[in-house]
């Protein structure tokens, strides 16, 4: 149905596509794998009419077409549903479905008559969304639902899907590949770009691999394996995905009880040890987050009793909590982490300006030897340290947010989503990390929405659902469905 | 002198510091140095344009407005904007007038009396908007009007005359042969320099402005950054007062009308961005300077002062402009 061929595409200093060719059979999921930066979101936006291509060529039912903006896309029956969303939060689901095509006579909006048909169009695919609610009181699976539903309604043919998985809970991943079949099922083809590698045995029928902007193969998901396709990725044998060397742990270093929020957080209780990673698994909006903002004095008016080294301690802001040698590295990089104007260096040591600005004297020296250790020890991949973390990939990002909080030599290191949108490679090695830290005495609390990682990396873990922690389970009894299990109690 | 202490400071990676400065203000110190080098060889203005005294008019010209700059700065580096310092400027001033005119108040006192005008009405905004969400734009724009207001009542909207002598030293007064306005312009430049790029303070606005809800991860008290900025910002437009209450022997309540919006064009001229999170105090002199050496300029070419707001405008919409398309290149 879709087929591109040998396209290319250049910006200045980078070679992004270098004779990439994918092609899409209706009725099919074909999944675009590769690690960041390996050309899959500047191919998306070539088909989607952002870039056009230096050279290359399109092919639609086999006739040849031309894509040179957005417009051009939805005439040829492309639709893409972009990582982030782009509705308008002030604005009804209907309003947003019919955006730009609003339904009336003239310049007047015939509002019920949109609303019907937008409801009539939820309908049609077992969504349980009220075409006349506001977007922005929806979850960000509900949105993501109204999008598809957007771009059924443009008799969109070719659905692009960039990592639509990335910040929803389980069950909803199950609705949304439900959805999926339903639309395979009608004949549209769509094309998959995740990071988790367990998706795509689940819903994908072929995988192509992108590497540095090339083309590396393309595969039948049913006749290969998990490790081929990593291998095929990184371009080479990643041995040890995984790092981890248990020990016996040492004494409790934190230890929390009957933590509440008022809201999402309802007594919550437990307790570390040093030199251990602990997990924090549970679907979205379990709660897992807030614990760990009210352990860290982010929450106004939350309650409970937190002991560190078995003292007591009172933590009401971050400052108390970064004394008490708690560290918390926060889920939404972007919103919650990154100074993204500011370079390198201003982010890796933002929590540690009294070790070098003394008054009005700020050693420079200092600074750079502090920020380079931690380049070093993270093997961030950044040209210099003046430059601005926004250029950097979500892998590197991460590392510098991650050196940040190790800069201030925590004890305990509360990590809320390590590998959110960080690709394979810098995956793996910041699991070698945490492995490292562990090892050196430290205590690794670690929330994790990806059960692999979680099953893989932790001492113990426990299982959080609705504010309460439901269970808690030692690593060589966790499963993918024992956790189920307790996250859905 | 110079020349060596940046030599010396190479090793630390200082030598990089000024080169980055000059490569990212590529554009408006080009601007600068051309306006400069235009005016004097152009031949209306090449006889005054390059004398001593004419250099140190327009340093004097551009004091007051580098004083509300090194505030505005701050506060738009901050992610804000503070609308309320030209009207600042008109009630520190004739308050400090009414000090030594209408109570016959030693000057001293007069000049405390002045800066805490500014100090107050900063603390005020800084207070409201480090404790609620209400946009700063709003927070300045009602006190403002306020400020500019209560100058009027005070005055019943004419000058307040100062006829002591001694008033005059701050505003038009002398050091050998520099203005005193210079002179704590200079002393104001170096302390703001200070603050940005020295201290903890400093890092913390950038971190504030860049991204206020990581900067609350952090643990950076975050309220107390914005507080401290505009109260900053409102005694720099309390000096000001002053210094433009000196110069002209009155507090005139129609003082400092549209400063605000000198100072804005100073700061976005100078590369600072209205998103918040970066921008740097060089940028802003070079920005002020820009501005003051084309009103002389057009002064000296003797240039209809409508005209003058014309190219001003335009002036500032080519500098913003230079800085979409510098930073449109670096994205792509």
């Amino acid at each position: 149905m879709l087929k591109m061929k040998h396209i290319h595409k250049r910006f200045p200093g980078v070679y992004a596509l270098n004779d990439v060719s994918y092609e899409l059979r209706a009725g099919e999921v074909h999944a675009l794998l590769g690690e960041n930066g390996a050309g899959k979101s500047t191919l998306i936006k070539v088909l989607g009419g952002i870039y056009s291509a230096d050279e290359g060529e399109i092919y639609i039912d086999g006739k040849k077409v031309e894509i040179n903006g957005v417009k051009d896309a939805q005439n040829n029956g492309i639709a893409i549903i972009h990582q982030e969303l782009v509705l308008v939060p002030h604005m009804t689901v209907a309003e947003n479905i019919f955006l730009g095509r609003e339904q009336g006579q003239g310049i007047l909006i015939d509002h019920r008559k949109m609303t019907e048909e937008a409801q009539r169009l939820l309908d049609a695919h077992e969504m349980n969304i009220k075409a006349d609610a506001l977007i922005k009181d929806l979850t960000i699976a509900q949105q993501q639902m109204v999008e598809i539903v957007k771009a059924i309604s443009y008799n969109s043919r070719i659905l692009v899907m960039d990592e639509p998985t990335s910040s929803i809970s389980d069950k909803e991943v199950a609705f949304l590949f439900k959805t999926m079949r339903g639309l395979t099922a009608k004949g549209v083809g769509i094309v998959y770009i995740s990071h988790k590698m367990s998706e795509l045995e689940e819903i994908c029928d072929r995988v192509t691999i992108m590497r540095d902007g090339q083309y590396v193969g393309t595969e039948v998901v049913k006749e290969t394996t998990k490790d081929d396709l990593i291998a095929m990725m990184v371009g080479r044998e990643l041995t040890n995905y995984y790092t981890r060397d248990y020990l016996e742990p040492g004494e409790i270093v934190l230890k929390c009880e009957n933590i509440s929020d008022g809201k999402m957080v309802k007594n919550a209780g437990f307790e570390i040890h040093k030199g251990e990673i602990v997990g924090f698994a549970g679907l979205v909006g379990a709660g897992r987050s807030e614990t760990m903002k009210c352990i860290f004095g982010l929450t106004k008016g939350s309650q409970g009793d937190v002991y560190v080294k078995r003292n007591k301690v009172n933590i009401s802001n971050p400052v108390d909590a970064i004394k008490h040698g708690l560290a918390l590295v926060p889920e939404d990089r972007k919103l919650e982490g990154l100074y993204k104007v500011q370079s390198v260096r201003f982010n890796s040591t933002i929590e540690i300006l009294e070790r070098f600005i003394r008054g009005v004297s700020v050693d420079d020296r200092k600074e750079i030897e502090i920020t380079q250790k931690y380049i070093d020890m993270m093997a961030t991949k950044t040209p210099t340290q003046e430059q601005m973390i926004g250029n950097l990939s979500g892998g590197n990002q991460q590392k510098v947010m991650i050196s940040r909080w190790l800069a201030t030599n925590p004890d305990i290191l509360i990590l809320d989503e390590p590998t959110r949108g960080v690709d394979v490679g810098a995956k793996s090695e910041i699991y070698a990390i945490m492995n490292q830290l562990v090892k050196e005495g430290m205590a690794i609390i670690m929330i994790s929405s990806e059960l692999p990682e979680i099953i893989n990396m932790s001492d113990r873990i426990y299982v959080m659902s609705e504010g309460r922690v439901t269970g808690c389970l030692d690593h060589d009894e966790a499963t993918q469905e024992s956790i189920m299990q307790l996250a859905a109690n | 002198m110079a020349k060596e202490t940046v030599k010396k400071a190479g090793a630390a990676g200082n030598t990089n510091k000024a080169v980055v400065f000059i490569k990212e203000n590529m554009g408006i110190i080009a601007a600068f140095l051309v306006l400069s080098v235009f005016l004097s060889v152009f031949p209306a203005t090449s006889g005054s344009f390059l004398t001593a005294k004419n250099i140190f008019n327009v340093l004097r010209q551009i004091s007051t407005n580098m004083l509300l700059a090194c505030g505005m700065t701050m506060v738009i580096i901050l992610g804000g904007i503070d609308l309320s310092v030209g009207s600042i400027i008109a009630l520190s001033g004739v308050l400090a007038a009414g000090c030594v005119s209408r109570y016959g108040l030693p000057i001293i006192a007069a000049l405390i009396v002045g800066v805490l005008v500014g100090l107050v009405i900063g603390v005020f905004n800084g207070f409201v908007i480090s404790t609620t969400t209400i946009p700063p734009f709003i927070v300045t724009l009602a006190t403002m009007n306020i400020a500019r207001g209560l100058a009027k009542v005070y005055t019943g909207g004419s000058p307040v005359r100062v006829v002591t002598k001694e008033w005059q030293f701050i505003g038009a007064g002398y050091v050998g042969f520099v203005p005193v306005p210079v002179i704590i312009m200079i002393i104001v430049l170096i302390i703001t320099a200070l603050i940005m790029n020295k201290t903890k303070m400093g890092r913390h606005i950038y971190a504030v402005g860049g991204n206020p809800q990581a900067a609350v991860f952090s643990g950076i008290k975050v309220s107390r950054v914005k507080f401290f900025v505009h109260a900053f910002s409102g005694v720099m437009a309390g000096m000001a007062g002053i210094i433009l209450a000196s110069r002209m022997y009155s507090g005139q309540p129609t003082a400092g009308e549209g400063a605000e919006m000198d100072a804005i064009a100073a700061v976005v001229v100078g590369g600072t961005s209205m998103a918040g999170g970066s921008g740097k105090i060089g940028g802003t002199i070079i920005g002020a300077l820009i501005i003051g050496i084309l009103n002389n300029g057009l002064n000296l070419m003797n240039v209809n002062s409508f005209w003058q707001d014309v190219v001003k405008g335009v002036v500032i919409l080519l500098a913003v402009f230079i800085d979409y398309v510098k930073n449109s290149k670096s994205k792509a």
